[in-house]
Formats: C-alpha cells, sequence, structure tokens
C-alpha cells in the first residue's frame, strides 16, 4: 500500500515536469511573468524548496503575519494570508512542509504594492504552513502550525 | 474553455483592496478516476496583476492551490477607475485575462 503510494508521488511528479515543460515552451521569452521556479515546485522536502528560492540563512521575523486557521477541517480550501511588514517586501512563498510538494506558491512583489497576498492552499495533513520573505536581498521567515482534519491532496 | 475570473478591486484610503476568484480544477496529478488512472496535472501556474498597465504583482503557483483559486492582494497608490487587469496561465498553455476597474470605497 505505502509502495504504491510512492509510486503515485513519483508518477505525479513526472506529469508535473512535461506539464512546466510544455508551459516553458508556450510562454513567449519577453512576458512579464517571471520565471516557474521549477526545481522548487518539484521539490519534496521543504528544505530543497527553501533552496531552490535562493533563502539561505533566514531570519525568523516576527514582522511577518501569517493569517490561517488554527484548524482546517478542510485540507482542500485552507486559507493563507500573509502580511509582511518589513519594508521593501520583494517576495514572499507560502511552503506547506508536510505537503508531497512543499511550495505552494511565491509571490513577487513590485515596490508599490503591499508585502500582502491571500490565497486558498490545499493540505495534505497537519503541518507547518511557513512564509519566506525576501525582502532587501535578505530573507526572512515566519511559520504557523495548521492542524488538518481531512487533507486535501489525494 | 476558461470561465471568466471575478475581480473585485475596492479603494481603502489609497490601497487598493484587490479580490480574485478563478475557474479552475486545479488538479493536483495524485487524484485517480474511477478507473484507478491518474488524471494528469492541470493547475495555474503565473498569474500576474498589472495596474494601469504596470505589472504590480506576479504570482507562482504549484498544484497545492485549492481548486477555484482565490487571490488577494492590495495596491498602493491606487484611485477610483484605475484598471487593473489578471492574467492567468496554466501548465498547459491555456490563458484568460480580465479586467476591472478599481470601485471607490462604499
Amino acid at each position: 500500500m505505502n509502495r504504491s503510494r510512492r509510486r503515485v508521488l513519483e508518477l505525479g511528479g513526472g506529469v508535473a515536469a512535461l506539464g512546466a515543460a510544455a508551459a516553458a515552451g508556450l510562454i513567449p521569452a519577453g512576458a512579464a511573468a517571471a520565471a516557474w521556479n521549477k526545481p522548487g515546485f518539484e521539490s519534496k522536502a521543504a528544505a530543497d524548496a527553501i533552496k531552490s528560492l535562493g533563502a539561505s540563512g533566514m531570519t525568523e521575523s516576527r514582522d511577518i503575519a501569517i493569517t490561517a486557521p488554527d484548524i482546517a477541517e478542510n485540507g482542500a480550501v485552507v486559507p493563507i494570508a500573509v502580511t509582511s511588514r518589513i519594508p521593501n517586501t520583494e517576495s514572499i512563498s507560502i511552503l506547506a512542509e508536510k505537503n508531497p510538494f512543499p511550495l505552494a506558491a511565491t509571490f513577487d512583489i513590485a515596490p508599490g504594492t503591499e508585502g500582502y497576498a491571500s490565497v486558498r492552499i490545499k493540505m495534505g495533513q497537519t503541518s507547518h504552513v511557513r512564509a519566506v520573505v525576501k525582502a532587501g536581498g535578505k530573507f526572512y521567515t515566519a511559520s504557523k502550525e495548521v492542524k488538518v482534519t481531512v487533507g486535501g491532496c489525494g | 474553455m476558461a470561465e471568466p475570473m471575478r475581480i473585485r478591486a475596492t479603494l481603502q484610503g489609497d490601497v487598493a483592496d484587490v479580490r480574485i476568484l478563478m475557474r479552475h480544477p486545479m488538479e493536483t496529478g495524485q487524484r485517480k478516476n474511477p478507473k484507478g488512472e491518474i488524471i494528469p496535472v492541470h493547475f495555474i501556474q503565473s498569474v500576474v496583476v498589472t495596474h494601469n498597465g504596470k505589472t504590480v504583482f506576479d504570482a507562482q503557483w504549484s498544484q497545492a492551490i485549492s481548486r477555484d483559486p482565490f487571490l488577494g492582494l492590495r495596491i498602493k497608490g491606487a484611485k477610483a477607475g484605475d484598471k487593473v487587469s489578471v492574467t492567468w496561465t496554466d501548465n498547459k498553455g491555456d490563458k484568460r485575462t480580465d479586467e476591472a476597474t478599481v470601485a471607490a470605497s462604499s
């Protein structure tokens, strides 16, 4: 049972790779969109995903607020909002650490936009939700545990 | 195929509170159909938000974003009547762009 689940996960990853490759070809090079962080989104460990963001030596920061439920009854829809009060916030990334692919989203924020992003994510199981904020070339982080009653990845 | 987004942009002081609701299945590639075959991944990879033509917010997503995604952001220095445009692109290359006008706070 466990073995077959492993296979499913691997297969899922393979398909994701194909999809990403197809999309990469279809998005014109001149588009404003930042390049999709393929290695990061395909990392199966939170540490690898964080590394893919270029974040090493992150500082825990109290200026990052994660708004998320303490208990999420439905793992398929977990509302997460991240507010960064750090000046010059350039990007906010959201990771659900125990998801099959922990990195859920990266938001690149132009100057003049508030360091705020709100989104709804799927969570497979109870886990810490981590926000990684890049500001002025440095990385800051904060996390909050969200208990999931029914997983939303299956 | 892609259905229209619902975009609401409301002014609060000089900050536009933008809320976007997209219609998309956001398949994870981990679910199986009743025959036991894996449903291929299909999800929005990129969402770009522009304010009067200037990119202000650029989101990159994985399949972990919920079905029919919601996105909230706040644009500083906005005025009533400003144009906010949102474009998403999924992993199959499908795209959709919709536009809204910033409304004064009621």
